[in-house]
């Protein structure tokens, strides 16, 4: 089972076990994360679970789809370089560790 | 009300390894008025009595938990939407008005026009919105709290919709008074034929030409959603004749719904004052407060599909072609799923509520109808400090929509 480290805005760790084939998302939410709101459940239409993907595991990501990518100019806190959907990061055993920072704000 | 009608039971002789799970077959009619009244002990009967049930009344499946429900909406492919999302077939029966081209669709073909009315209604669209529509809400409780005592359906749950959505359209000034029948319309159309739709299509017709008119380019304003949807009829991504088709999807779909969304917030927050004391304590708890109100109230209750294929869910086996309604207000209160469910808690982690559907067809218009829901309830939060329910709540009958028809209250200022 991959682990995800989500880092709070205030630099707090929080540790979150994933299931294989599920997002990011899932696994936040399955764990009662604060900081992933996740409105639509996944379903690519509210930017309320953006991520800053640690600049060292940016590049074992899926690229952005289109319309992640339009999504991603309406996110709340604003959009960086490394900003991602987490419900579109599908887990894998290779992302085992991954660091996800939450940004301040998701509505 | 009878809760489970018959001892009956639906088996099949499919084989699947282990034997289907007989289909209960109830009574209940869940497009009955007495329904309607109290639809919560006919939810959990529904619920309790099997993962799939067969309504006699209606000759139709049934889906009531939370599982089987997520289940239903998350395979399109299965349960399409293309064969109409009420008990008519459109397979069988001609549809009262050409199909949706996106709710009434199925993949590749709704792909396309999903993905056009997301852009228009995407949240970078809104973030252009938001300060217009919080000023438009915070004058409209402003304007309330000096009268003090007033139908927080009509004054409220009506009149802001009322007040930002169709300028945000870009529609003409005249004739907006259709706007509410219209919808009321859709609405009843996707039940049965019982005496609700047959009158709502009686009387349609007026309704339906300004409909048809309102759709065409040159009444849309510059700027609006519906003068954004023709746009993509410049750039090919959807035809001339589709554009029209879409803004009657925005017309049919964008404000009612967000007028049943509004008053049953506000009527939870009337019902409910120690949560109305947490919001006022917090008001960044708007948001979630507006969207704990349409889990619990779901004011879409219900949507058909119909099956591609002989399938099993739940255990239970549905044959290709019939007809299976989800019970998404029944899905939003499972005890299977929601710890507490009866009970409005507006801290509740709500993600994967089906109030707005879910998977592919989980409503386009959810951020318009966020931001409406948040803007009334954050200036409720910052001016409003109690809200009194000050004579009798009537309900307003509709075969789809859960809401009011009266709700009076008395407000003071916080």
């Amino acid at each position: 089972m991959p682990t995800i480290h989500f880092i709070h805005p205030d630099n707090c760790i929080e540790n979150v076990e994933a299931d294989i084939g599920n997002s990011a998302m899932r696994a936040a939410l399955a764990h009662g994360l604060g900081g992933i709101v996740a409105e639509c459940g996944g379903g690519a239409v509210c930017a309320t679970c953006h991520v800053y993907v640690d600049e060292t595991w940016l590049a074992k990501l899926k690229p952005v789809a289109a319309d992640e990518d339009e999504l991603l100019d309406g996110t709340a806190s604003g959009r960086l370089p490394n900003s991602r959907l987490s419900c579109q990061i599908e887990m894998t055993a290779e992302l085992d560790g991954l660091v996800l920072r939450l940004p301040q704000r998701q509505t | 009300m009878s809760a489970i009608g018959s001892s009956q039971a639906t088996g099949s002789n499919m084989s699947t390894g282990t034997p289907p799970a007989a289909i209960p077959h109830l009574a209940i009619d869940p497009f009955s008025i007495a329904f309607f009244d109290d639809p919560f002990p006919a939810h959990q009967a529904l619920r309790d009595a099997a993962p799939v049930v067969y309504l006699d009344a209606w000759n139709v499946f049934g889906v009531a938990r939370y599982a089987e429900v997520h289940a239903v909406l998350n395979d399109p492919a299965t349960f399409c939407s293309s064969r109409g999302v009420g008990l008519s077939d459109f397979a069988k029966e001609t549809p009262w008005r050409p199909p949706s081209l996106i709710l009434e669709a199925d993949p590749p073909a709704h792909t396309r026009t999903r993905t056009v009315l997301s852009k228009v209604l995407s949240p970078t669209v809104m973030k252009q919105l938001r300060q217009h529509f919080t000023a438009v809400a915070d004058a409209t409780i402003d304007g309330l709290l000096v009268r003090g005592s007033f139908d927080a359906i009509a004054e409220l749950a009506e009149a802001y919709p009322l007040s930002v959505f169709p300028d945000a359209l870009g529609l003409r000034p005249d004739g907006r008074e259709h706007l509410l029948p219209y919808a009321g319309l859709v609405f009843n159309a996707f039940g049965p034929p019982n005496e609700l739709r047959q009158n709502a299509i009686a009387r349609s017709a007026p309704h339906q030409a300004y409909i048809a008119e309102q759709c065409q380019r040159e009444n849309l304003a510059p700027g609006g959603f519906g003068a954004c949807i023709h746009a993509f009829a410049d750039t090919g991504d959807i035809t001339d004749k589709e554009a029209p088709l879409l803004v009657r999807s925005l017309l049919s779909a964008g404000l009612d719904t967000t007028v049943y969304g509004i008053g049953a917030a506000v009527y939870c927050l009337a019902r409910y004052p120690d949560q109305l004391a947490r919001l006022r304590a917090d008001p960044t708890l708007a948001r979630n407060a507006f969207e704990e109100a349409i889990r619990f109230e779901s004011p879409v209750q219900t949507f058909f599909r119909t099956t591609t294929r002989a399938v099993e869910i739940g255990g239970c086996q549905i044959g290709e072609g019939e007809k299976v309604l989800m019970f998404l207000g029944a899905a939003n209160r499972d005890p299977r799923r929601w710890a507490e469910p009866d009970s409005y808690d507006i801290t509740r982690k709500t993600s994967g509520h089906v109030g707005f559907g879910a998977g592919i067809h989980m409503c386009v218009g959810q951020l318009v109808a966020r931001l409406e829901g948040e803007a009334v309830l954050v200036a409720i939060a910052r001016k409003v400090a109690s809200i009194a329910i000050s004579g009798p709540v009537t309900r307003r009958y509709n075969n789809t929509l859960r809401g009011l028809e009266t709700l009076p209250v008395t407000l003071t200022a916080a």
